[in-house]
């Protein structure tokens, strides 16, 4: 029985017909809308590549039945960047070369999104290490990732200071 | 994954109705239950999702000291509140140390509980396995057994329970909170997972249809707050199930342990508590004596279930070092690196 | 033609690389990768599109006997089950090796199984939903053989060859009289488990066709070559194939040569007349797609006095599958970095019911070094050196295989900068001596690193336009390396030309052929063909202006020209210069077309040694009573010949310096020996480092002129960062414990005692 579902993704509203219920929101994304800078890399939870924003909160998108997530408010790698302008983040990871192959890069960026969302890591390196171990980069480019991490994370502090 | 039917209930009859139906599942972060059916090994008819439940999703901290935790608040949330892990902080460290930051936002309290085993011949559909399917055998016997059980296992299955959370939980007394179509019932966590002994393969006090409302911790768990660690050893520095892991809580009054708590983790089909360790402990002095009879007792009968018989050396270095860290005190901030050896704010943290 | 000083075929003294090359600049793809718009090959989507999973053996060696094909089929959404009774075959057989660089595969042309994990059917569907679970719902039943797992499952033999096609030994001196001459002897047995690449793209397919011509978007390594392959498998010229791969998501060997799975894809394309996806899971990377093999290692090494070797012995047991060969050369890591007068090297190889390993991330340098590098430090604790020292006592002037010179050999350099930056001169002799602030064990190792310097056939085009801008285009694969940019840099000052300036088209099998993304060759070699074809058009473009006697240039053809951004100056006046679209116009020309291709002098190639060159420092931290084991600091010094891209070629090298890590203390392939099935065949079981596992990685890269290994004096930086880096890591272990390791990765019980 189809399932009709709802989901709003990068600020665009998507009412779709799920066709099959097993779906996952990862798979919705990719096969059925066509946003696939979001990967696929285990589709078991065990290497980050498909991290989106689901309610602001960082989860992987392979473990998630897009049945479940209906009504959600869903941020891609796609959704970021506003105007041609690429997100702190985005520009952190090309300035630091956080990244070589690229293919974990949208769940890296998406999961920094969400770890200096969380508040947690502050500009402590060790901690961002930590807050961006759910994410595997085979390439290793984990020496940038973090740079870039703590770089945004000063430049979305440095932000708020002057907007408050 | 085998096709199913999907359903949203909108109350808790509702949902246990449908999960009282043969073939069905809850639903909650499905971070575990995903998992399995992708493996095939969970092949539900029905997808009951929990997730829309009211109410679930909260955590009481009651004025008598005990603490409610509901079934659908996810790991990281309750890790994050900061009125819990000052109450609790070795859970707090011990949810940390799970998994990884999504999978932590997902999963919930009761999901966790739920959790499966890690053991490889379980996962793998083409090894016997008496807790996938009983009466046919265990594969893990005489196979790749680093991993596997050093105590309560029998031949019908010397699978782990690899949760950290359910750790320091079961040395806390937590209580499980269950509604079903009998009516809602209490099962302590120390019990709800039961040992495998030679005719079946050990598994959950849940019956089909039961659902898991909350977690509830007895109103002494804050007590051990200012002496509560857990430490979990891993092959990588994070992200990784544990190879064993301790939780330990001590209360401490003058000088002296009045009461302690000892849980292991990643060595038996449960969370190992051990209440002859505790006893040991109470009323003495913290000492680098005291705390190897302590650890000697937690291991008493462990025997390797396999080519692991390293894991009961280190399990009692372990709950010797678990023991001292909880002696010093609980770290006034959650270390950088949760449960690990390496959590202190020394060393390589300075390098960028 | 006149003469000019952008010739076609340049001597590396004579390069002069303009304003683009030696700049970090950030990767021109950068944009694209950060903001999901890069394309990898799953994620095409053209219309009408059906996806395939394949079916895989629960069984390591025996037949299937049946498959419930009637339940897949009935499955909704299912369109097609492919099975060995209703697979065509192809033209030309998946168990021949028509090419050097062939594998063995299976594209179900019987019903045989030789390992477990291999595709057995083919389900299409409409949906990935549908085709996963009728692959499953096939549950296949099987007769099995007993199976041969591991070193000691079959009996060794004498592979005729190791790697692809090297010889599996090698004899310099008089070993005997080597290790008589002795007065230390040292031996050393060290064990690599099979190692899965598990690049984080899973081999992905799209495969299309309209009438006989294929199309096809998969990521690969070498794709003018694998064109030619597939093409091969199907019967079509390859013209008649474009093989798309501007992306790859991580290669690391394992995406070079056509697999099993790729070409069931095409075949059910073909079948269906519509297009067809497939992607590997996870698990379906720990069979079908190649591996580092297992080696079991012994070094014999003979030390005088003084602390010099005497001899060098070097054995390696490889394990190969039981169809297919491919003998990781991990001894020969010893011919090429260390003095011997005496140097000895074998192979035996050992078949097991696995599937066929293959080249992965420094293949045989990466097992054998590790090896080597541990045999060197007990070979200087036995003569009571400094492990650096012992090190330097025993430096090749000359290449210790060959005798001849090095092409360039910078490696003192990389040892003072590294053992500098790591205060390495600090470190106590003894084991056990060190501890951090909380009473840690701290242990410091170090390793040599060595690489050699490969170069692949490889062509170019360039094409400058009247509006001063320039095409330059050729078929290097982007794996992470950076192609996109590096080879963007030389191509721009090949033309003489900002990289803005420049379109620069890569990634398919339509353009010139870039060579192989291997070896760390690949800047060499396409690098070196996009260089030479813009200087092809540089001295058209030279001879129109020379010899107009409107242009400023006019009689300069003696003294030759110079090319910079996007003007041709007189060589001995740079006051008289022109601008590249004044030429063009005046000449009335639309473009101007050059060809270049890639290559080393081979009076070069057959005078000199050619390697990459580094050293690595590690410090390991280590709980005294539990032994986890977390790498705190790594230092690495390398020196490469020039360097295109400093920000790039760091990252290259930093994260071979990872893969270190990984190679340590974490990878390893499990198979049950009874059923001879992988048993950690997912990320979670199968442990690469994770973010927090690297707290403190640097690379130096030391500068290095070469005048001999190409005409640019490009070297490679991909592969040599994990060569030294094992080494380092397991000596520091020793050196914080005392205990000395034996076995690969270094696992907690490994040490508790």
């Amino acid at each position: 029985m189809p399932l009709s579902i709802s989901l709003t993704i990068n600020g665009n509203r998507h009412d779709t017909l799920l066709d099959d219920a097993r779906a996952t929101l990862l798979d919705v994304l990719r096969e059925r809308i066509g946003l696939t800078g979001t990967k696929k890399g285990c589709d078991r939870g065990q290497c980050g590549a498909c991290t989106v924003l689901v309610d602001g909160r960082r989860i992987n998108a392979c473990l998630t039945l897009a049945a479940s997530v209906d009504g959600a408010t869903i941020t891609t790698i796609e959704g970021l960047a506003r105007d041609g302008e690429l997100h702190p983040v985005q520009a952190a990871f090309i300035e630091n070369d956080g990244f070589q192959c690229g293919y974990c890069t949208p769940g890296q960026i998406m999961s920094a999104v969400g770890l200096i969302a969380e508040g947690d890591a502050g500009d402590d390196p060790e901690r961002i290490r930590e807050g961006m171990s759910g994410n595997i980069c085979r390439c290793a480019a984990y020496p940038g990732i973090t740079q870039a991490v703590l770089d945004a994370q000063r430049r979305l502090a440095d932000d708020e200071r002057v907007s408050a | 994954m085998k096709s199913f039917d999907y359903i949203r209930p909108a109350t808790l009859e509702e949902a246990i109705a449908a999960g009282s139906q043969p073939g069905a599942s809850y639903l909650a972060g499905g971070t575990n239950l995903l998992d399995l059916m992708k493996v095939d090994v969970a092949r539900p008819d029905r997808i009951v999702d929990i997730t829309r439940l009211p109410g679930l999703d909260r955590t009481e901290m009651h004025d008598d000291g005990t603490i409610r935790i509901g079934a659908l608040v996810r790991n990281a949330d309750l890790a994050r509140d900061k009125a819990f892990a000052a109450a609790c902080p070795a859970v707090a460290e011990a949810l940390l140390s799970g998994a990884s930051p999504q999978l932590r936002n997902a999963a919930t309290v009761g999901g966790n509980l739920m959790q499966q085993t890690r053991c490889a011949y379980f996962y793998d559909p083409h090894s016997a396995c008496n807790r996938r399917q009983q009466g046919t055998g265990c594969d893990a016997l005489g196979g790749d057994t680093r991993n596997h059980a050093v105590l309560g296992w029998s031949d019908s299955c010397i699978a782990t329970h690899p949760s950290d959370f359910c750790v320091p939980l079961t040395a806390l007394d937590a209580v499980v909170e269950i509604e079903g179509p009998e009516g809602p019932r209490d099962a302590p966590l120390s019990r709800f997972y039961s040992l495998p002994d030679e005719a079946a393969p050990g598994g959950v006090d849940l019956a089909h249809g039961e659902l898991i409302t909350a977690l509830r911790l007895p109103s002494d768990a804050a007590s051990f707050a200012g002496h509560a660690r857990y430490l979990k050893l891993r092959e990588r520095t994070s992200y990784a199930f544990a190879i064993v892991s301790a939780a330990a809580m001590l209360r401490m009054e003058g000088g002296v342990i009045a009461e302690a708590r000892i849980a292991l983790g990643g060595v038996a089909a449960r969370p190992w508590r051990s209440v002859i360790a505790e006893e040991r402990l109470r009323d003495a002095a913290p000492s680098a004596d005291l705390f190897v009879e302590a650890a000697e007792a937690v291991l008493q009968g462990a025997e390797p279930s396999g080519e692991n018989a390293f894991k009961i050396e280190l399990s009692k270095r372990l709950v010797i070092r678990a023991l001292q860290r909880a002696a010093e005190g609980t770290p006034e901030r959650m270390p950088a690196l949760p449960a690990s050896v390496f959590a202190s704010d020394t060393g390589v943290s300075d390098h960028a | 033609m006149p003469d000019t000083h952008t010739p076609t075929a340049p001597t590396a003294s004579r390069v002069r690389l303009g304003s683009n090359a030696g700049q970090p600049m950030t990767r021109r793809d950068g944009v694209a990768k950060v903001t999901g718009s890069a394309t990898y090959a799953a994620d095409n989507r053209p219309s009408d599109l059906l996806h395939a999973v394949f079916a895989s053996a629960g069984i390591a060696r025996g037949r299937v006997s049946h498959m419930d094909v009637d339940a897949a089929k009935s499955h909704p959404g299912v369109v097609k089950v492919l099975t060995p009774q209703n697979c065509p075959s192809l033209e030309i057989d998946p168990d021949a090796k028509p090419h050097a660089f062939s594998w063995r595969i299976e594209v179900l042309q019987n019903d045989s199984v030789r390992y477990a994990g291999q595709p057995i059917a083919l389900v299409v569907a409409e949906t990935l939903e549908a085709a996963t679970e009728g692959a499953r719902l096939l549950s296949p039943t099987y007769e099995e053989q007993p199976v041969r797992i591991g070193f000691d499952g079959d009996a060794p033999y004498d592979p005729p060859a190791i790697g692809i096609g090297s010889a599996p030994s090698f004899t310099k001196g008089d070993i005997d009289a080597g290790h008589a001459s002795a007065e230390y002897s040292t031996e050393t047995s060290i064990e690599t488990p099979i190692q899965y690449h598990n690049a984080m793209e899973t081999h992905a397919i799209v495969a299309e066709w309209n009438g006989d011509r294929l199309t096809l978007d998969t990521p690969n390594q070498a794709i003018v070559m694998a064109r030619g392959m597939f093409a091969g498998y199907f019967g079509l010229p390859p013209e008649n194939v474009t093989l798309r791969s501007p992306y790859l998501g991580g290669g690391f060997g394992s995406k070079a040569v056509p697999i099993g799975p790729q070409l069931l894809a095409i075949l059910a394309a073909r079948m269906l007349k519509r297009p067809v996806k497939l992607a590997l899971r996870r698990d379906q990377m720990f069979g079908p797609v190649l591996h580092r093999g297992a080696t079991r290692q012994t070094l014999k090494l003979g030390t005088d006095a003084d602390g010099r070797l005497t001899a060098l012995e070097h054995h390696s047991t490889g394990v190969t599958s039981s169809f297919d060969e491919f003998i990781e050369p991990a001894a020969n890591a010893s011919h090429n970095l260390y003095a011997s007068p005496a140097i000895v090297t074998r192979h035996k190889a050992v078949r097991a019911d696995i599937g066929t390993p293959g080249p992965m991330r420094a293949p045989g340098e990466a097992s054998g070094s590790a090896a080597l590098e541990i045999a060197m430090d007990i070979a200087a604790e036995a003569a009571g050196l400094d492990p650096l020292e012992f090190r330097l006592r025993n430096y090749a002037e000359t290449d210790p295989a060959s005798g001849k010179p090095f092409s360039s050999k910078a490696l003192r350099e990389c040892y003072a900068a590294a053992a500098k930056q790591f205060s390495w001169a600090s470190r106590p002799r003894a084991p056990g001596q060190m501890r951090d602030d909380v009473g840690r064990l701290v242990g410091w190792g170090m390793g040599s690193c060595l690489f050699p310097n490969p170069m692949f056939p490889a062509q170019a085009r360039a094409v400058l336009r009247r509006d001063g801008t320039a095409l330059v285009e050729t078929a290097g694969a982007d794996m992470g390396q950076g192609a996109w940019t590096a080879l963007a840099q030389i191509a721009a000052d090949g033309v003489g030309l900002p990289a803005d300036r420049i379109e620069f088209r890569s990634g398919t099998s339509d353009l010139p052929d870039g060579g192989i993304a291997g070896g760390s060759g690949h800047t060499a070699s396409a690098g070196g063909a996009l260089y030479a074809a813009g200087s092809d058009v540089i001295a058209k473009l030279a001879g129109l202006a020379t010899n107009d006697p409107a242009s400023p240039l006019f009689g300069a053809g003696n003294v030759g020209v110079a090319a910079r951004n996007g003007r041709l100056f007189r060589a001995d006046d740079e006051t008289r210069s022109e601008r590249y679209e004044d030429i063009l116009a005046r000449a009335g020309l639309d473009e101007i077309e050059g060809a270049g291709s890639g290559g080393r002098d081979p009076a070069n190639a057959e005078a000199r040694a050619m390697f990459s060159h580094g050293a690595v420092f590690a410090e390991v931290t280590i709980d005294p009573d539990l032994y986890q084991i977390r790498v705190s600091r790594l230092v690495g010094a390398f020196a490469a010949g020039r360097i295109i891209n400093p920000k790039l070629a760091k990252s290259q090298l930093t994260g071979g310096m990872i893969w270190g890590v990984g190679f340590a203390l974490h990878e390893e392939g499990l198979h049950d020996t009874r059923t001879g099935r992988p048993m950690n065949a997912d990320l979670a079981g199968y442990h690469v480092p994770v973010n927090a596992d690297v707290p403190s990685v640097e690379a130096l890269i030391i500068d290095e002129e070469d005048p001999y290994v190409n005409p640019l004096g490009i070297k490679g930086v991909g592969e040599i960062g994990i060569t030294g880096t094992v080494g380092a890591i397991a000596n520091a272990v020793w050196h914080a414990t005392g205990a000395r390791i034996k076995s690969f990765p270094i696992h907690i019980d490994a040490l508790l005692r």
